[in-house]
């Protein structure tokens, strides 16, 4: 039996207090949340938290012994630059146990004014390799990094091989093909993106339609997929919509919708010394939450326990796939054939 | 106000490529960044080859600065950057943090489009690793771009894209192979005959992005023409073009025309609406909107 380097700590998604109680009750080390505007690239309608909900939040979590880590981890333009360092401030005197950032000026500023405040890189901050990490601590002091989905598993081998601060990987939940942090596609079509705005393809700029050829779905007028009469329309996310690239086939030309899934590759990520695993999801709802982070728990007690007789139980994959995108799963870019 | 050459996003054959540059050299741009951005599997010039190229560029005048790639995950990729980074002998464009670190207080640097510069402080962080210039991100507008000028360190330039499509995203995936149906791995570099990209088009036909292996851009050029009279007010040093086949040599002479006043930012306009009649373009991240609009430039706007 290989023993494994470390504990690791089972992040999970609180995109409310509702999320945040379910996700600590079903086994999560650490949960991650975010203001309620767009300091965090989760800013959408009805989720996250104000300063009181944050407070009840953090006093829940820290009274069951789990760690709360607050993302503010998109990129401030000088007009509302103020937002995130009071953001910041809130965070610090909140006692979070870490704010996940993104943005270097940010960062600058955090280790100015708040220099005991644990600092975890976003994945939005899209460092894809040592050198990226190392700029990182060294500039900033980061502790942690979160990796984009885009790296294959011998290169997250390769990556937590040499980097000087913990490394955390996405283990479940809805995929972006595109690096984090770099991608404009959503304000290319809708004014609105992940690092200007918080939100990617936003509700507000979606549009269905009933049409002789099928329902519709539309962004800011842009037509993102056509719908069948037997088939489930999806969020028209614009890197999963169906669109031509050579003649008149129509594809999913970026990516299908389906979730990410590590189940299956949980002894090799935990052989690799990650320190943490994160679970995709604040805008999902409590019982998404409840349902994932009851299999990730129990998915990692037994992996942690015999890591060489581990294999995912059928329950497991069965209720994942059912909270997933698409019904389905993959292992992303950390299955190589996939790139 | 200076003019450059971004780097070539397309994937071209060699000769292709060296004619290419053979023609920059009698163009009246100021400035020409070289090297793959894109993917580290187009392979056709090595970095010998490329150096080459710097070298003839040089003696016809221009200022060479040596581009990095974008999307760095494997070892081979990071050792072939630590040799760009330690050329010894021309600057570079960092476009991942990677190279801001390899380059930091050893060699003056330009901080490229993807490095996000989005506020004063993280433009004063990359000055002070040693960025002499630093190119305004893509989906970033004039208000942005104001502020920023006006907060940024004095000696800091500022290079913003005039033309061009716009890189919009990256990923591990080839979209060009997936077009294909064919993994990455077997792409047997297909992208090589594309020499503008492969249109997206929505199932209505309208052309929304443009497929360039890892990397998606913007459906249509964006085209800033009509600002250039207030991107110079504003101090702006350095408009950059971005390489594409076709008339590429027209479009560097009508934005010189217009830095040296032959042509007001509308006159000039107006030719290239009569000129290129049938070409579409966007400006919308300049009039922080939708990227993809496209705004007509408006008399004494």
């Amino acid at each position: 039996m290989v023993a494994v380097k470390n504990k690791i700590e089972l992040v999970c998604p609180a995109g409310s207090l509702p999320a945040l109680r379910a996700a600590i009750d079903n086994g999560a080390d650490a949960v991650y949340m975010g203001f309620r505007d767009d300091t965090n690239a989760r800013n959408f309608p009805g989720l996250n938290f104000d300063e009181a909900e944050a407070r009840k939040g953090i006093d829940y979590a820290h009274d069951k012994g789990s760690k709360v880590l607050l993302a503010l981890n998109t990129y401030p333009q000088p007009q509302h630059f103020e937002r995130w360092t009071q953001a910041l401030a809130h965070a610090d005197s909140l006692g979070v146990d870490a704010v996940i950032l993104a943005d270097p000026g940010l960062m600058q500023h955090a280790t100015e004014h708040f220099p005991d405040l644990r600092l975890h890189l976003s994945v939005q901050g899209s460092a894809t390799n040592l050198h990226a990490i190392a700029f990182y601590h060294k500039h900033f002091n980061i502790q942690r990094v979160v990796l984009p989905r885009v790296l294959s598993l011998r290169q997250v081998k390769s990556v937590i091989d040499n980097s000087p601060v913990e490394v955390e990987v996405f283990g479940f939940g809805s995929l972006c093909v595109m690096v984090e942090g770099r991608c404009a596609l959503s304000s290319y079509v809708t004014g609105e993106s992940p690092n200007t705005c918080g939100v990617c393809s936003p509700a507000k700029a979606v549009r269905w339609e009933e049409t002789p050829q099928g329902r519709q779905s539309r962004l800011n007028g842009v037509l993102i997929d056509r719908y069948q009469k037997d088939e489930a329309a999806g969020y028209p996310t614009l890197c999963k919509g169906r669109f031509k690239v050579k003649g008149d086939d129509v594809f999913y030309a970026m990516e299908e919708p389906t979730s990410l899934n590590t189940l299956e590759i949980l002894p090799e990520l935990m052989k690799m010394g990650i320190a943490a695993i994160k679970v995709e999801g604040r805008q999902r709802s409590p019982a998404y939450v409840k349902q994932v982070t009851k299999v990730m728990r129990a998915a990692l007690d037994h992996c942690l326990q015999d890591p060489d007789n581990y294999s995912p139980a059928a329950d497991w994959v069965a209720a994942l796939d059912h909270v997933s995108e698409g019904r389905s799963h993959t292992l992303g870019a950390l299955h190589r054939p996939w790139q | 106000m200076k003019l450059s050459l971004g780097p070539l996003q397309y994937f071209w054959p060699k000769e292709k490529v060296t004619a290419f540059y053979k023609q920059v050299e009698g163009w009246p741009v100021d400035i020409v960044y070289l090297g793959e951005v894109v993917c580290a599997k187009r392979r056709e010039l090595k970095l010998e080859d490329w150096l080459e190229v710097a070298e003839q560029l040089t003696a016809a005048g221009k200022e060479v600065v040596l581009s990095t790639l974008i999307l760095l995950e494997a070892d081979s990729e990071l050792s072939r950057l630590e040799k760009i980074c330690s050329n010894g002998r021309y600057s570079v464009e960092a476009n991942d943090i990677s190279a801001v670190h390899l380059l930091d207080g050893k060699n003056n640097f330009v901080a490229g489009p993807h490095i996000n510069s989005y506020n004063a402080g993280t433009l004063r962080v990359l000055h002070s690793c040693g960025a002499e210039r630093w190119v305004m991100p893509f989906e970033l507008g004039q208000s942005t771009l104001q502020r920023l000028v006006a907060e940024k360190p004095a000696a800091l330039e500022t290079e913003v894209l005039v033309y061009g499509r716009l890189p919009l995203s990256f990923s591990a995936r080839c979209f060009t192979a997936r077009a294909d149906n064919v993994p990455k791995d077997q792409c047997e570099l297909r992208c090589i005959s594309d020499e503008n990209g492969l249109p997206l088009q929505t199932q209505e036909g309208q052309e929304l992005f443009t497929v360039n292996g890892i990397q998606l851009q913007s459906g249509v050029p964006c085209n800033l023409l009509g600002e250039m009279d207030m991107l110079m007010d504003m101090g702006v040093e350095v408009a950059r073009l971005s390489p594409e086949a076709g008339a590429m040599d027209e479009l560097v002479i009508l934005f010189r025309d217009v830095i040296d006043q032959k042509y007001s930012a509308q006159e000039a306009v107006d030719i290239m609406q009569d000129r290129f009649a049938q070409q579409e373009w966007c400006n919308g991240f300049w009039h922080e909107e939708a990227g993809m609009n496209w705004k007509e430039h408006q008399l004494g706007a």
